[in-house]
């Protein structure tokens, strides 16, 4: 089993776009039935959108807990305010109050009350969902707005995949991920075995493909970069492809900028299914052929790689 | 000597689980007796370092030996303060405890020499 | 005045807004502009400050002094985050697991833990050619909090400079991250506005609704821009529409304008047209928020 994880650093690169043509691209081919769709965007979930699956499960998502008050105990003392770092305790007309929303859930303000009149309740940020898309099993979840542990939902999210795809000896995990380069991110990375970067040949583009191809690097990830909507700003593609080639990176492809791409998303479909012979379509079938490629030269998945030194051993 | 074995599930028959922070429950064997009792993983609901806090809890229950299927950097770094030794059983074969526990005694397991992945935010 | 540039989806043109409303703003305001996308920050690249000011910014995390700690635990037991680990005569402190909360420190019975600070990031400020005050925060790579350095970039950049012809009213502008989870909702906090930017387009329906339950729930006023507008379907006028959320600007899909914010020039740079757009545009929004 492998993962692979389509990422960009800048968001509205086309992420999600190219992972739903994958999805298409891999129906028909040597990995039919061999693939499981991980959206591990879990604060904008828009896969769900492309492919418009049947949800068949959903489950509530607990995140952290967040202080509350017991007003009839408070004796308004104000000792909780004072140790709260993250400017959490508020105090009104009707007494001191707990912002959940800036409530880091640490506690300090329930060691501190000499009344024990705090507590911590639990919240349910978000929720987990299992799909069944045309192109195969999804795994997706939604983050309530503004909530946090958005690494623990993303990191649950691609457990629940990589257990399905252990379970029926699926080969493929395929990614769907967030952008930026933070918490979720790394949990949408760590133990994947490959990741392509969808950039797009723009000043900012450009920018942060660097920082998320020095992230892929800090944890051992190796990386594939495409650049998206490329013929709008050549000079960049151009920089972009001798930045990838000074360090050592396959770059896999140009996609066109091509008004089939948002026409299959209003539509709800993957764009090699929509227009198969738009521009963007032919450009994102020769770089899934790459990328299958880059994935068999890849070693075998982690889990794979440890069963085998277990058999040998 | 005692040795924990994740387990997915809270009963005796419950099979090997291969994630060591997020494991369902620790059964805690005793090799010498073949004497267990399982032990519900308290890390199971932590919102972030929950390696940590089942290493720390393996090591209260008086554990020398741990099986699992993978160790995170920060799980095995406070496994290894608390001299506790870290065994690998493959992850992806449905195997009892018990199982686990014959592979353990006739020394079959791989040991782990340090984390086995790089560590997931928020597990 | 704090204004907040937001969107939900990533590439929506939060960058481009944000920056030619700071340029417009300066005319009749002392403006400060915050780039709080501290993952993939790129409103340098518009704005070209001279970012000649670097401050280390991160989380304060304990140490605990050994030969003063007892192991008794009660930092461990205590640390909702697991960022501390006690295992026999042994003190674990994991630093990128720690929220600074200071609880280990106040509950430690021996006093034995020092805080310092776990640098995890930092904040460069300095001024524009168009008199900007600018400071961005910038995450080290392989950090995974984004929100402690967030929190620093609202303390401790620098206030704008009044311009030396009288007194200016202060205008902050601050470009949220995409997303909407707890890094946006730090960007809103303590602002007077928010204008999400968004596309016509399913994916940018879904992401602005999770970003204006946000504002709601800040109870901050709110307004739209519609970018590359006529690319996709009129789902997002519609929502607008039965939302009360105006819709303050319409940027048309132009392949001139994606040309240039490529290579790097803002909007008002681009089409003197959007000079008095974008100052109706800031017009707009001072009329919509409650003074």
């Amino acid at each position: 089993m492998k993962q692979l994880v389509i990422l960009s650093g800048k968001g509205g690169t086309g992420k999600t776009s190219v992972t739903a043509a994958f999805a298409h691209l891999a129906s028909p081919g040597p990995f039919a039935d061999q693939i499981i769709l991980a959206d591990a965007d879990v604060d904008a979930a828009n896969l769900e959108l492309v492919l418009r699956p049947e949800r068949v499960n959903t489950e509530p998502f607990r995140g952290g807990e967040v202080a509350v008050i017991d007003e009839d105990r408070c004796a308004q003392c104000g000792d909780c305010e004072s140790v709260c770092r993250f400017d959490a305790i508020v105090e009104t007309d009707a007494g001191w109050l707990i912002d959940p929303v800036a409530c880091e859930g640490c506690a300090a303000c329930v060691h501190q009350c000499p009344t024990e009149s705090i507590a911590m309740q639990e919240q349910t940020v978000g929720e987990y969902a299992y799909s069944d898309s045309r192109y195969g099993p999804l795994h997706h979840a939604h983050l309530y707005p503004g909530q946090e542990s958005s690494g623990k939902l993303v990191t649950d999210v691609r457990q629940r995949a990589s257990r399905q795809a252990l379970d029926e000896q699926r080969r493929l995990v395929l990614i769907d991920g967030p952008p930026g380069i933070g918490c979720p991110v790394i949990a949408s990375v760590s133990g994947a075995d490959l990741a392509l970067l969808v950039t797009e040949p723009t000043v900012a583009g450009i920018h942060d493909l660097r920082r998320a191809l020095k992230t892929l690097q800090h944890f051992g990830v190796p990386a594939l970069v495409c650049i998206n909507k490329a013929d709008v700003y050549p000079v960049g593609a151009r920089e972009i492809e001798a930045y990838c080639r000074a360090n050592g990176i396959d770059g896999v492809g140009r996609i066109p900028f091509d008004p089939a791409v948002p026409g299959a998303m209003v539509a709800g479909e993957a764009v090699t299914a929509y227009r198969p012979d738009a521009p963007a379509s032919l450009a994102l079938s020769a770089v899934w052929e790459r990328v299958v490629a880059a994935l068999s030269e890849t070693p075998a998945g982690s889990h794979d790689a440890r069963v085998d030194q277990q058999r040998r051993g | 000597m005692k040795v924990a074995i994740s387990i997915a599930g809270e009963t005796p028959d419950a099979p090997f689980d291969a994630r060591f922070g997020r494991a369902e429950s620790f059964c805690l064997a005793e090799t010498d007796t073949g004497a267990w009792t399982l032990h519900a993983n308290p890390a199971l609901s932590a919102a972030g370092g929950a390696g940590v806090l089942a290493a720390q809890f393996i090591a209260r229950l008086g554990a020398q030996a741990v099986v699992s299927g993978a160790y995170g950097p920060k799980a095995y770094r406070t496994l290894s303060a608390a001299h506790i030794d870290c065994f690998l059983a493959p992850g992806n074969e449905v195997r009892s405890a018990a199982e686990i526990l014959d592979a353990f005694t006739a020394g079959s397991l791989t040991p782990a020499d340090g984390a086995t992945h790089g560590g997931h935010h928020g597990d | 005045m704090r204004i907040v540039v937001a969107s939900g989806k990533g590439g929506t043109g939060k960058t481009t807004v944000a920056t030619s409303l700071a340029q417009v703003a300066t005319e009749g305001y002392a403006v400060r502009f915050l780039d709080c996308d501290v993952e993939a920050p790129n409103a340098e690249l518009f704005l070209h400050p001279s970012l000649d000011v670097h401050l280390d910014v991160g989380v304060q995390v304990p140490r605990v002094d050994a030969q003063t700690c007892t192991y008794c635990g009660t930092c461990a037991e205590i640390c909702r985050f697991n960022a501390i680990a006690v295992v026999g005569e042994t003190t674990l402190v994991f630093d990128d697991l720690c929220h600074g909360c200071g609880s280990c420190t106040w509950m430690c019975p021996e006093q034995a833990i020092t805080e310092h600070l776990f640098v995890t990031g930092t904040i460069d400020s300095g001024i524009t050619p168009d008199g900007i005050a600018f400071a961005r925060g910038l995450m080290n790579v392989g950090q995974a909090m984004g929100v402690p350095i967030l929190r620093e970039l609202k303390k401790r950049a620098p206030a704008a400079t009044s311009a030396a012809t009288g007194v200016r009213r202060a205008l902050e502008i601050r470009d949220a991250p995409p997303g909407a989870s707890c890094p946006v909702v730090e960007t809103m906090r303590g602002a007077d506005f928010v204008l999400f930017v968004t596309e016509p387009t399913p994916f940018g329906l879904h992401d602005l609704k999770q970003v204006a339950a946000i504002a709601r729930e800040l109870s901050i006023p709110a307004g739209v821009v519609v970018n590359r507008d006529g690319i996709g379907d009129d789902a997002v006028d519609a929502y607008c529409a039965e939302s009360d959320l105006p819709i303050l600007l319409r940027i048309p899909m132009n392949r001139c304008i994606a040309e240039a914010i490529a290579a790097g020039r803002t909007l008002v740079e681009t089409d003197a047209v959007y000079r008095s757009q974008f100052k109706n545009l800031l017009e707009r929004i001072l009329t919509e928020v409650p003074q």
